[in-house]
Protein backbone atom coordinates (compact mmCIF):
# COMPACT_ATOMS: atom_id res chain seq x y z
CA UNK A 1 0.00 0.00 0.00
CA UNK A 2 2.81 2.34 0.97
CA UNK A 3 4.91 1.47 -2.07
CA UNK A 4 1.85 2.11 -4.26
CA UNK A 5 1.52 5.60 -2.79
CA UNK A 6 5.22 6.28 -3.38
CA UNK A 7 4.95 5.02 -6.95
CA UNK A 8 1.87 7.18 -7.51
CA UNK A 9 3.63 10.26 -6.10
CA UNK A 10 6.74 9.61 -8.21
CA UNK A 11 4.61 9.14 -11.30
CA UNK A 12 2.81 12.43 -10.63
CA UNK A 13 6.14 14.26 -10.23
CA UNK A 14 7.43 12.66 -13.43
CA UNK A 15 4.28 13.55 -15.37
CA UNK A 16 4.38 17.15 -14.19
CA UNK A 17 8.09 17.46 -15.03
CA UNK A 18 7.61 16.03 -18.51
CA UNK A 19 4.55 18.22 -19.04
CA UNK A 20 6.49 21.35 -17.95
CA UNK A 21 9.41 20.52 -20.25
CA UNK A 22 6.98 19.87 -23.13
CA UNK A 23 5.23 23.17 -22.48
CA UNK A 24 8.54 25.02 -22.33
CA UNK A 25 9.66 23.40 -25.58
CA UNK A 26 6.35 24.22 -27.23
CA UNK A 27 6.60 27.82 -26.01
CA UNK A 28 10.11 28.12 -27.45
CA UNK A 29 9.03 26.70 -30.82
CA UNK A 30 5.95 28.90 -30.82
CA UNK A 31 8.07 32.00 -30.09
CA UNK A 32 10.36 31.20 -33.02
CA UNK A 33 7.34 30.62 -35.27
CA UNK A 34 5.78 33.95 -34.21
CA UNK A 35 9.03 35.81 -34.84
CA UNK A 36 9.42 34.24 -38.28
CA UNK A 37 5.82 35.18 -39.09
CA UNK A 38 6.28 38.78 -37.92
CA UNK A 39 7.06 40.08 -41.42
CA UNK A 40 3.54 38.86 -42.29
CA UNK A 41 2.24 41.55 -39.95
CA UNK A 42 3.86 44.19 -42.15
CA UNK A 43 2.30 42.70 -45.28
CA UNK A 44 -1.11 42.81 -43.54
CA UNK A 45 -0.72 46.42 -42.48
CA UNK A 46 -4.44 47.06 -42.09
CA UNK A 47 -4.77 44.23 -39.61
CA UNK A 48 -1.72 45.41 -37.69
CA UNK A 49 -3.06 48.97 -37.53
CA UNK A 50 -6.34 47.58 -36.23
CA UNK A 51 -4.46 45.73 -33.48
CA UNK A 52 -2.47 48.87 -32.60
CA UNK A 53 -5.83 50.58 -32.19
CA UNK A 54 -7.18 47.81 -29.95
CA UNK A 55 -4.00 47.39 -27.87
CA UNK A 56 -2.79 50.97 -27.88
CA UNK A 57 -5.54 53.50 -28.46
CA UNK A 58 -8.08 51.69 -26.32
CA UNK A 59 -5.53 51.47 -23.47
CA UNK A 60 -4.97 55.24 -23.54
CA UNK A 61 -7.49 56.16 -20.87
CA UNK A 62 -6.12 53.85 -18.18
CA UNK A 63 -2.51 54.73 -19.08
CA UNK A 64 -3.04 58.51 -19.10
CA UNK A 65 -5.08 58.62 -15.91
CA UNK A 66 -2.67 56.30 -14.09
CA UNK A 67 0.34 58.31 -15.30
CA UNK A 68 -1.20 61.55 -14.08
CA UNK A 69 -1.97 60.20 -10.61
CA UNK A 70 1.37 58.39 -10.23
CA UNK A 71 3.16 61.67 -11.11
CA UNK A 72 1.05 63.65 -8.63
CA UNK A 73 1.64 61.16 -5.80
CA UNK A 74 5.35 61.00 -6.64
CA UNK A 75 5.54 64.79 -6.37
CA UNK A 76 3.80 64.84 -2.99
CA UNK A 77 5.99 62.07 -1.55
CA UNK A 78 9.17 63.41 -3.16
CA UNK A 79 8.59 66.93 -1.91
CA UNK A 80 8.07 65.67 1.63
CA UNK A 81 11.44 63.83 1.61
CA UNK A 82 13.43 66.43 -0.36
CA UNK A 83 12.31 69.25 1.97
CA UNK A 84 14.07 67.50 4.87
CA UNK A 85 17.38 67.99 3.03
CA UNK A 86 16.56 71.43 1.63
CA UNK A 87 16.55 70.05 -1.90
CA UNK A 88 12.92 70.60 -2.80
CA UNK A 89 13.88 72.31 -6.08
CA UNK A 90 15.24 68.93 -7.24
CA UNK A 91 11.70 67.60 -7.36
CA UNK A 92 11.66 67.77 -11.18
CA UNK A 93 14.78 65.61 -11.40
CA UNK A 94 13.42 63.03 -8.95
CA UNK A 95 10.10 62.73 -10.73
CA UNK A 96 11.51 62.68 -14.27
CA UNK A 97 14.21 60.11 -13.57
CA UNK A 98 11.84 57.87 -11.61
CA UNK A 99 9.27 57.96 -14.38
CA UNK A 100 11.52 57.75 -17.42
CA UNK A 101 13.87 55.08 -16.06
CA UNK A 102 11.51 52.88 -14.05
CA UNK A 103 7.92 53.75 -13.34
CA UNK A 104 6.97 54.65 -16.91
CA UNK A 105 8.00 51.38 -18.55
CA UNK A 106 7.19 49.14 -15.56
CA UNK A 107 3.78 50.51 -14.52
CA UNK A 108 2.71 51.06 -18.13
CA UNK A 109 3.84 47.48 -18.83
CA UNK A 110 1.80 46.11 -15.92
CA UNK A 111 -1.26 48.08 -17.02
CA UNK A 112 -0.72 47.01 -20.63
CA UNK A 113 -0.55 43.35 -19.54
CA UNK A 114 -3.81 43.69 -17.60
CA UNK A 115 -5.70 45.69 -20.21
CA UNK A 116 -4.38 44.61 -23.62
CA UNK A 117 -2.55 41.34 -22.86
CA UNK A 118 -5.59 39.76 -21.24
CA UNK A 119 -7.81 40.95 -24.09
CA UNK A 120 -5.49 39.44 -26.72
CA UNK A 121 -5.41 36.09 -24.87
CA UNK A 122 -9.18 36.01 -24.41
CA UNK A 123 -9.82 36.90 -28.04
CA UNK A 124 -7.45 34.27 -29.48
CA UNK A 125 -8.65 31.71 -26.91
CA UNK A 126 -12.28 32.28 -27.86
CA UNK A 127 -11.40 32.08 -31.55
CA UNK A 128 -9.89 28.68 -30.79
CA UNK A 129 -12.91 27.60 -28.73
CA UNK A 130 -15.33 28.57 -31.50
CA UNK A 131 -13.16 26.78 -34.11
CA UNK A 132 -12.35 30.01 -35.96
CA UNK A 133 -8.63 29.13 -35.96
CA UNK A 134 -9.39 25.63 -37.27
CA UNK A 135 -11.62 27.12 -39.96
CA UNK A 136 -8.79 29.42 -40.99
CA UNK A 137 -6.36 26.51 -41.19
CA UNK A 138 -8.82 24.56 -43.32
CA UNK A 139 -9.10 27.57 -45.64
CA UNK A 140 -5.32 27.32 -46.12
CA UNK A 141 -4.73 30.50 -44.13
CA UNK A 142 -2.09 30.24 -41.42
CA UNK A 143 -3.52 31.62 -38.12
CA UNK A 144 0.00 32.52 -37.03
CA UNK A 145 0.25 34.96 -39.94
CA UNK A 146 -3.38 36.14 -39.94
CA UNK A 147 -4.23 36.28 -36.22
CA UNK A 148 -1.10 36.01 -34.08
CA UNK A 149 1.51 38.09 -35.93
CA UNK A 150 -0.59 41.30 -36.22
CA UNK A 151 -1.48 41.16 -32.51
CA UNK A 152 2.12 40.48 -31.53
CA UNK A 153 3.42 43.31 -33.69
CA UNK A 154 0.62 45.65 -32.58
CA UNK A 155 1.65 45.08 -28.95
CA UNK A 156 5.32 45.80 -29.65
CA UNK A 157 4.45 49.09 -31.36
CA UNK A 158 1.90 50.18 -28.74
CA UNK A 159 3.87 49.46 -25.58
CA UNK A 160 6.73 52.06 -25.95
CA UNK A 161 4.23 54.72 -27.03
CA UNK A 162 2.04 54.03 -24.02
CA UNK A 163 5.07 54.09 -21.69
CA UNK A 164 6.17 57.44 -23.16
CA UNK A 165 2.69 58.88 -22.67
CA UNK A 166 2.57 57.50 -19.13
CA UNK A 167 5.85 59.27 -18.27
CA UNK A 168 4.73 62.50 -19.97
CA UNK A 169 1.47 62.63 -18.05
CA UNK A 170 3.37 61.69 -14.88
CA UNK A 171 5.70 64.66 -15.29
CA UNK A 172 2.69 66.87 -15.99
CA UNK A 173 0.98 65.58 -12.83
CA UNK A 174 4.13 66.33 -10.81
CA UNK A 175 4.19 69.84 -12.30
CA UNK A 176 0.59 70.42 -11.25
CA UNK A 177 1.29 69.33 -7.68
CA UNK A 178 4.85 70.65 -7.28
CA UNK A 179 4.61 73.98 -9.09
CA UNK A 180 0.92 74.85 -9.13
CA UNK A 181 -0.14 73.40 -5.78
CA UNK A 182 2.95 73.53 -3.56
CA UNK A 183 4.58 76.51 -5.21
CA UNK A 184 8.04 75.30 -6.27
CA UNK A 185 9.65 77.66 -8.76
CA UNK A 186 8.68 76.58 -12.29
CA UNK A 187 12.09 77.57 -13.71
CA UNK A 188 13.90 75.39 -11.15
CA UNK A 189 11.48 72.50 -11.73
CA UNK A 190 11.94 72.42 -15.52
CA UNK A 191 15.55 73.67 -15.62
CA UNK A 192 16.92 71.07 -13.18
CA UNK A 193 14.99 68.37 -14.98
CA UNK A 194 16.41 69.40 -18.36
CA UNK A 195 19.94 69.50 -17.00
CA UNK A 196 19.78 66.14 -15.22
CA UNK A 197 17.90 63.92 -17.67
CA UNK A 198 20.18 62.52 -20.36
CA UNK A 199 18.56 61.42 -23.61
CA UNK A 200 20.69 58.35 -24.29
CA UNK A 201 21.31 57.24 -20.71
CA UNK A 202 17.81 57.82 -19.32
CA UNK A 203 15.21 58.23 -22.06
CA UNK A 204 16.64 55.75 -24.57
CA UNK A 205 17.17 53.11 -21.89
CA UNK A 206 13.57 53.65 -20.77
CA UNK A 207 12.36 53.17 -24.34
CA UNK A 208 14.45 49.99 -24.70
CA UNK A 209 12.90 48.67 -21.50
CA UNK A 210 9.38 49.36 -22.74
CA UNK A 211 10.11 47.64 -26.07
CA UNK A 212 11.42 44.56 -24.22
CA UNK A 213 8.33 44.54 -22.00
CA UNK A 214 6.14 44.93 -25.08
CA UNK A 215 7.76 41.88 -26.70
CA UNK A 216 7.42 39.84 -23.48
CA UNK A 217 3.77 40.74 -22.80
CA UNK A 218 2.68 40.32 -26.42
CA UNK A 219 4.45 36.98 -26.76
CA UNK A 220 2.97 35.64 -23.52
CA UNK A 221 -0.50 36.91 -24.47
CA UNK A 222 -0.56 35.31 -27.93
CA UNK A 223 1.00 32.08 -26.64
CA UNK A 224 -1.50 31.66 -23.82
CA UNK A 225 -4.42 32.43 -26.15
CA UNK A 226 -3.22 30.07 -28.88
CA UNK A 227 -2.44 27.35 -26.34
CA UNK A 228 -5.64 27.76 -24.28
CA UNK A 229 -7.83 24.74 -23.71
CA UNK A 230 -10.91 25.25 -25.91
CA UNK A 231 -13.37 25.58 -23.03
CA UNK A 232 -14.74 28.50 -21.00
CA UNK A 233 -12.56 27.46 -18.07
CA UNK A 234 -9.53 27.07 -20.37
CA UNK A 235 -9.87 30.62 -21.72
CA UNK A 236 -10.34 32.01 -18.21
CA UNK A 237 -7.23 30.18 -16.98
CA UNK A 238 -5.20 31.35 -19.98
CA UNK A 239 -6.23 34.97 -19.38
CA UNK A 240 -5.18 34.77 -15.73
CA UNK A 241 -1.89 33.15 -16.69
CA UNK A 242 -1.20 35.97 -19.13
CA UNK A 243 -1.58 38.65 -16.47
CA UNK A 244 0.44 36.74 -13.85
CA UNK A 245 3.24 35.60 -16.19
CA UNK A 246 3.48 39.00 -17.89
CA UNK A 247 3.63 40.90 -14.60
CA UNK A 248 6.34 38.63 -13.18
CA UNK A 249 8.29 38.76 -16.45
CA UNK A 250 8.18 42.56 -16.46
CA UNK A 251 9.50 42.77 -12.90
CA UNK A 252 12.24 40.18 -13.51
CA UNK A 253 13.27 41.69 -16.84
CA UNK A 254 13.30 45.14 -15.30
CA UNK A 255 15.81 44.03 -12.70
CA UNK A 256 18.07 42.39 -15.30
CA UNK A 257 17.88 45.37 -17.68
CA UNK A 258 18.54 47.85 -14.88
CA UNK A 259 21.68 45.94 -13.86
CA UNK A 260 23.02 46.15 -17.40
CA UNK A 261 21.85 49.67 -18.25
CA UNK A 262 22.64 51.70 -15.16
CA UNK A 263 26.11 50.57 -14.12
CA UNK A 264 26.59 53.69 -12.03
CA UNK A 265 24.21 52.15 -9.49
CA UNK A 266 27.16 49.97 -8.42
CA UNK A 267 25.75 46.45 -8.72
CA UNK B 1 -34.84 26.37 -55.21
CA UNK B 2 -31.97 27.01 -57.61
CA UNK B 3 -28.68 27.06 -55.75
CA UNK B 4 -26.12 28.01 -58.38
CA UNK B 5 -25.88 30.40 -61.25
CA UNK B 6 -25.19 28.90 -64.67
CA UNK B 7 -21.52 28.57 -65.54
CA UNK B 8 -20.22 28.35 -61.98
CA UNK B 9 -19.59 24.63 -61.82
CA UNK B 10 -16.57 23.77 -59.69
CA UNK B 11 -13.58 21.84 -61.04
CA UNK B 12 -14.25 18.20 -60.22
CA UNK B 13 -11.87 15.82 -58.50
CA UNK B 14 -9.35 14.38 -61.03
CA UNK B 15 -9.64 10.83 -59.64
CA UNK B 16 -12.62 8.48 -59.48
CA UNK B 17 -12.12 8.14 -55.72
CA UNK B 18 -12.20 11.53 -54.04
CA UNK B 19 -11.10 10.31 -50.60
CA UNK B 20 -9.58 7.00 -49.56
CA UNK B 21 -8.71 5.93 -46.01
CA UNK B 22 -6.79 2.67 -45.71
CA UNK B 23 -6.18 0.98 -42.35
CA UNK B 24 -6.12 4.33 -40.56
CA UNK B 25 -5.47 4.36 -36.82
CA UNK B 26 -5.26 7.43 -34.63
CA UNK B 27 -5.19 8.38 -30.95
CA UNK B 28 -4.60 11.67 -29.15
CA UNK B 29 -2.42 9.68 -26.75
CA UNK B 30 -1.13 6.11 -26.74
CA UNK B 31 -3.50 4.87 -24.08
CA UNK B 32 -6.72 5.92 -25.78
CA UNK B 33 -7.00 5.03 -29.49
CA UNK B 34 -9.78 7.00 -31.19
CA UNK B 35 -9.74 5.26 -34.56
CA UNK B 36 -8.65 1.68 -35.24
CA UNK B 37 -8.05 0.35 -38.73
CA UNK B 38 -10.54 2.54 -40.61
CA UNK B 39 -11.07 1.71 -44.30
CA UNK B 40 -13.27 4.11 -46.21
CA UNK B 41 -13.82 4.98 -49.86
CA UNK B 42 -15.62 8.14 -50.90
CA UNK B 43 -16.31 8.20 -54.64
CA UNK B 44 -16.26 11.41 -56.66
CA UNK B 45 -19.56 13.26 -56.87
CA UNK B 46 -21.26 11.39 -54.03
CA UNK B 47 -22.66 12.53 -50.69
CA UNK B 48 -21.31 10.16 -48.04
CA UNK B 49 -22.32 10.28 -44.39
CA UNK B 50 -20.19 9.17 -41.46
CA UNK B 51 -22.48 8.38 -38.54
CA UNK B 52 -22.02 7.32 -34.97
CA UNK B 53 -22.59 8.36 -31.39
CA UNK B 54 -20.96 11.36 -29.78
CA UNK B 55 -17.23 10.95 -29.24
CA UNK B 56 -16.83 7.95 -31.55
CA UNK B 57 -14.22 9.70 -33.72
CA UNK B 58 -16.33 11.07 -36.59
CA UNK B 59 -14.92 14.60 -36.48
CA UNK B 60 -11.43 13.17 -36.08
CA UNK B 61 -11.86 11.49 -39.48
CA UNK B 62 -12.59 14.90 -41.06
CA UNK B 63 -9.55 16.42 -39.40
CA UNK B 64 -7.40 13.57 -40.70
CA UNK B 65 -8.73 14.06 -44.24
CA UNK B 66 -7.99 17.80 -44.01
CA UNK B 67 -4.47 17.14 -42.71
CA UNK B 68 -5.09 18.90 -39.38
CA UNK B 69 -4.19 15.66 -37.62
CA UNK B 70 -1.73 12.95 -38.65
CA UNK B 71 -2.67 9.30 -38.42
CA UNK B 72 -0.34 7.00 -36.53
CA UNK B 73 -0.94 4.22 -39.06
CA UNK B 74 -2.44 3.84 -42.52
CA UNK B 75 -2.77 6.14 -45.51
CA UNK B 76 -5.20 8.90 -46.43
CA UNK B 77 -5.46 10.07 -50.01
CA UNK B 78 -7.47 13.02 -51.29
CA UNK B 79 -7.75 13.37 -55.07
CA UNK B 80 -4.89 10.89 -55.40
CA UNK B 81 -2.57 12.82 -53.07
CA UNK B 82 -1.23 11.19 -49.91
CA UNK B 83 -2.22 13.81 -47.32
CA UNK B 84 0.36 12.75 -44.74
CA UNK B 85 3.30 12.99 -47.11
CA UNK B 86 2.50 16.55 -48.21
CA UNK B 87 4.65 19.42 -47.00
CA UNK B 88 3.03 22.57 -45.62
CA UNK B 89 2.74 24.39 -48.95
CA UNK B 90 1.34 21.35 -50.76
CA UNK B 91 -1.12 20.74 -47.93
CA UNK B 92 -2.30 24.35 -48.08
CA UNK B 93 -2.64 24.04 -51.88
CA UNK B 94 -4.81 20.94 -51.36
CA UNK B 95 -6.91 22.67 -48.70
CA UNK B 96 -7.77 25.43 -51.15
CA UNK B 97 -9.70 22.75 -53.06
CA UNK B 98 -11.48 21.59 -49.90
CA UNK B 99 -14.29 23.41 -48.14
CA UNK B 100 -15.29 22.66 -44.59
CA UNK B 101 -18.39 23.56 -42.65
CA UNK B 102 -17.81 23.47 -38.89
CA UNK B 103 -20.36 22.38 -36.32
CA UNK B 104 -21.46 25.87 -35.30
CA UNK B 105 -20.31 27.65 -38.45
CA UNK B 106 -17.03 29.03 -37.03
CA UNK B 107 -17.78 32.38 -38.64
CA UNK B 108 -15.27 35.12 -37.88
CA UNK B 109 -17.08 37.23 -35.32
CA UNK B 110 -15.18 40.43 -36.14
CA UNK B 111 -16.30 40.33 -39.79
CA UNK B 112 -19.72 40.84 -41.37
CA UNK B 113 -21.50 38.05 -43.24
CA UNK B 114 -20.27 39.54 -46.53
CA UNK B 115 -16.66 39.73 -45.32
CA UNK B 116 -16.83 36.16 -43.99
CA UNK B 117 -17.75 34.82 -47.41
CA UNK B 118 -15.25 37.14 -49.09
CA UNK B 119 -12.47 35.98 -46.73
CA UNK B 120 -11.16 33.02 -48.78
CA UNK B 121 -11.48 35.01 -52.01
CA UNK B 122 -9.45 37.91 -50.60
CA UNK B 123 -6.84 35.57 -49.10
CA UNK B 124 -6.28 33.38 -52.14
CA UNK B 125 -7.13 35.43 -55.22
CA UNK B 126 -6.25 38.83 -56.66
CA UNK B 127 -9.76 39.43 -57.93
CA UNK B 128 -10.95 42.99 -58.31
CA UNK B 129 -13.26 44.31 -55.62
CA UNK B 130 -16.25 44.45 -58.00
CA UNK B 131 -15.79 40.78 -58.88
CA UNK B 132 -15.40 39.77 -55.22
CA UNK B 133 -18.59 41.69 -54.48
CA UNK B 134 -20.55 39.88 -57.20
CA UNK B 135 -19.15 36.45 -56.33
CA UNK B 136 -19.95 36.85 -52.63
CA UNK B 137 -23.51 37.95 -53.35
CA UNK B 138 -23.88 35.02 -55.76
CA UNK B 139 -22.77 32.55 -53.06
CA UNK B 140 -25.02 34.19 -50.47
CA UNK B 141 -27.90 34.12 -52.94
CA UNK B 142 -27.34 30.39 -53.38
CA UNK B 143 -27.95 29.84 -49.67
CA UNK B 144 -30.80 32.36 -49.58
CA UNK B 145 -29.02 34.99 -47.50
CA UNK B 146 -28.11 37.74 -49.97
CA UNK B 147 -30.24 40.09 -47.90
CA UNK B 148 -28.22 39.31 -44.76
CA UNK B 149 -24.89 40.32 -46.27
CA UNK B 150 -24.31 43.25 -43.94
CA UNK B 151 -25.36 41.50 -40.72
CA UNK B 152 -22.82 40.47 -38.10
CA UNK B 153 -22.52 36.76 -37.14
CA UNK B 154 -23.97 37.57 -33.68
CA UNK B 155 -27.21 38.69 -35.38
CA UNK B 156 -27.74 35.34 -37.16
CA UNK B 157 -29.75 32.35 -35.98
CA UNK B 158 -28.03 28.96 -35.81
CA UNK B 159 -29.48 27.89 -39.16
CA UNK B 160 -28.50 31.16 -40.86
CA UNK B 161 -24.96 30.93 -39.48
CA UNK B 162 -24.69 27.40 -40.87
CA UNK B 163 -25.85 28.63 -44.30
CA UNK B 164 -23.37 31.51 -44.30
CA UNK B 165 -20.62 29.06 -43.37
CA UNK B 166 -21.77 26.88 -46.27
CA UNK B 167 -21.51 29.85 -48.65
CA UNK B 168 -18.00 30.51 -47.32
CA UNK B 169 -17.06 26.83 -47.67
CA UNK B 170 -17.94 26.85 -51.38
CA UNK B 171 -16.57 30.34 -52.06
CA UNK B 172 -13.50 28.98 -53.86
CA UNK B 173 -15.52 26.35 -55.76
CA UNK B 174 -13.94 23.35 -53.99
CA UNK B 175 -13.88 19.79 -55.29
CA UNK B 176 -14.66 18.36 -51.83
CA UNK B 177 -16.79 19.78 -49.02
CA UNK B 178 -16.73 18.33 -45.50
CA UNK B 179 -19.61 18.99 -43.10
CA UNK B 180 -19.13 18.57 -39.37
CA UNK B 181 -22.53 18.04 -37.73
CA UNK B 182 -24.39 20.38 -40.11
CA UNK B 183 -27.78 19.53 -38.55
CA UNK B 184 -26.89 19.94 -34.86
CA UNK B 185 -29.25 22.22 -32.95
CA UNK B 186 -31.37 23.31 -35.94
CA UNK B 187 -35.13 23.74 -36.04
CA UNK B 188 -37.03 21.46 -38.49
CA UNK B 189 -37.24 24.13 -41.21
CA UNK B 190 -33.52 25.01 -41.04
CA UNK B 191 -32.75 21.29 -40.91
CA UNK B 192 -34.58 20.70 -44.16
CA UNK B 193 -33.02 23.77 -45.80
CA UNK B 194 -29.45 22.81 -44.86
CA UNK B 195 -30.00 19.19 -45.92
CA UNK B 196 -31.42 20.24 -49.27
CA UNK B 197 -28.58 22.72 -49.81
CA UNK B 198 -25.96 20.04 -49.18
CA UNK B 199 -27.53 17.74 -51.77
CA UNK B 200 -28.22 20.42 -54.38
CA UNK B 201 -24.85 22.13 -54.08
CA UNK B 202 -23.18 18.74 -54.42
CA UNK B 203 -25.07 17.87 -57.60
CA UNK B 204 -25.10 21.33 -59.16
CA UNK B 205 -21.41 22.06 -58.57
CA UNK B 206 -20.22 18.52 -59.24
CA UNK B 207 -18.42 18.28 -55.91
CA UNK B 208 -18.00 15.47 -53.41
CA UNK B 209 -19.48 15.77 -49.92
CA UNK B 210 -18.59 14.09 -46.63
CA UNK B 211 -21.20 14.65 -43.93
CA UNK B 212 -20.40 13.80 -40.33
CA UNK B 213 -23.64 13.61 -38.39
CA UNK B 214 -25.75 11.65 -35.97
CA UNK B 215 -29.04 12.78 -37.53
CA UNK B 216 -30.14 9.55 -39.16
CA UNK B 217 -33.47 10.74 -40.59
CA UNK B 218 -32.13 13.83 -42.34
CA UNK B 219 -29.14 11.89 -43.64
CA UNK B 220 -31.18 9.06 -45.12
CA UNK B 221 -32.99 11.66 -47.25
CA UNK B 222 -29.91 13.19 -48.85
CA UNK B 223 -26.90 10.86 -48.82
CA UNK B 224 -25.74 8.16 -51.24
CA UNK B 225 -23.83 6.00 -48.78
CA UNK B 226 -23.42 5.73 -45.01
CA UNK B 227 -20.57 4.52 -42.80
CA UNK B 228 -21.39 3.75 -39.16
CA UNK B 229 -18.52 4.25 -36.73
CA UNK B 230 -18.47 2.96 -33.17
CA UNK B 231 -15.56 2.82 -30.75
CA UNK B 232 -13.15 3.81 -33.49
CA UNK B 233 -14.16 1.11 -35.98
CA UNK B 234 -16.53 0.94 -38.93
CA UNK B 235 -19.26 -1.36 -37.71
CA UNK B 236 -21.69 -1.12 -40.64
CA UNK B 237 -22.04 0.53 -44.02
CA UNK B 238 -24.42 0.71 -46.93
CA UNK B 239 -26.84 2.76 -49.00
CA UNK B 240 -29.87 4.41 -47.33
CA UNK B 241 -31.99 1.52 -48.63
CA UNK B 242 -29.61 -1.02 -47.04
CA UNK B 243 -29.72 0.89 -43.77
CA UNK B 244 -33.51 0.99 -43.65
CA UNK B 245 -33.81 -2.79 -43.98
CA UNK B 246 -30.67 -3.67 -42.02
CA UNK B 247 -30.91 -6.15 -39.14
CA UNK B 248 -27.46 -5.24 -37.79
CA UNK B 249 -27.93 -4.58 -34.04
CA UNK B 250 -25.90 -1.35 -34.09
CA UNK B 251 -27.71 0.05 -37.15
CA UNK B 252 -31.07 -0.94 -35.67
CA UNK B 253 -30.25 0.76 -32.35
CA UNK B 254 -29.20 3.87 -34.24
CA UNK B 255 -32.20 3.95 -36.58
CA UNK B 256 -34.70 3.13 -33.81
CA UNK B 257 -33.04 5.43 -31.27
CA UNK B 258 -32.98 2.65 -28.66
CA UNK B 259 -31.34 3.76 -25.40
CA UNK B 260 -29.59 0.43 -24.81
CA UNK B 261 -27.96 -2.04 -27.15
CA UNK B 262 -24.51 -2.44 -28.68
CA UNK B 263 -23.96 1.14 -27.48
CA UNK B 264 -24.70 0.66 -23.75
CA UNK B 265 -26.78 3.09 -21.72
CA UNK B 266 -24.37 2.92 -18.77
CA UNK B 267 -20.81 4.18 -18.92
CA UNK B 268 -18.46 1.35 -17.82
CA UNK B 269 -18.39 1.22 -14.01
CA UNK B 270 -17.74 -1.13 -11.12
CA UNK B 271 -20.49 -3.62 -10.21
CA UNK B 272 -23.45 -1.92 -8.57
CA UNK B 273 -23.32 -4.20 -5.49
CA UNK B 274 -19.67 -3.32 -4.93
CA UNK B 275 -20.35 0.42 -5.13
CA UNK B 276 -23.25 0.18 -2.63
CA UNK B 277 -21.28 -2.06 -0.30
CA UNK B 278 -18.58 0.57 -0.28
CA UNK B 279 -21.06 3.26 0.61
CA UNK B 280 -22.32 1.24 3.57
Amino acid sequence: MRSEAVTWALRRVGERTISSIERFGFAARFSVAVLTHSPAALRRLRLTLREIYFSGVLSLVIILVSGLFVGMVLALQGYEVLTRYGANESLGILVALSLVRELGPVVAGLLFASRAGSAITAEIGLMKTTEQLSAMEMMAVDPLARVVAPRFFGGIVSMPLLAALFSTLGVFGAYLVGVRLIGIDAGAFWGNMQAAVDFRYDILNGIIKSVVFGVAVSLIAVFEGYNARPTAEGVSTATTRTVVASSLSILALDFVLTVFMFRGIGV
Amino acid sequence: MSVVEPGTVAPTCPTETAVQLSDVSFGYDRRRPVLRGIDMTIPRGKVVAIMGGSGCGKTTILRLIGGQLRAQRGTITVAGQDVMSLDRDALFALRRKIGMLFQFGALFTDLSVFENVAFPLREHTDLQEELVHDLVLMKLNAVGLRGAAQLRPAELSGGMARRVALARAVALDPMLVMYDEPFAGLDPISLGVVGQLIRELNDALGITSVVVTHDIYESLKIVDYIYFVSEGRIVAQGTPADVRKSSDPFVRQFVDGAPDGPVPFHYPAKALAREFARAQ
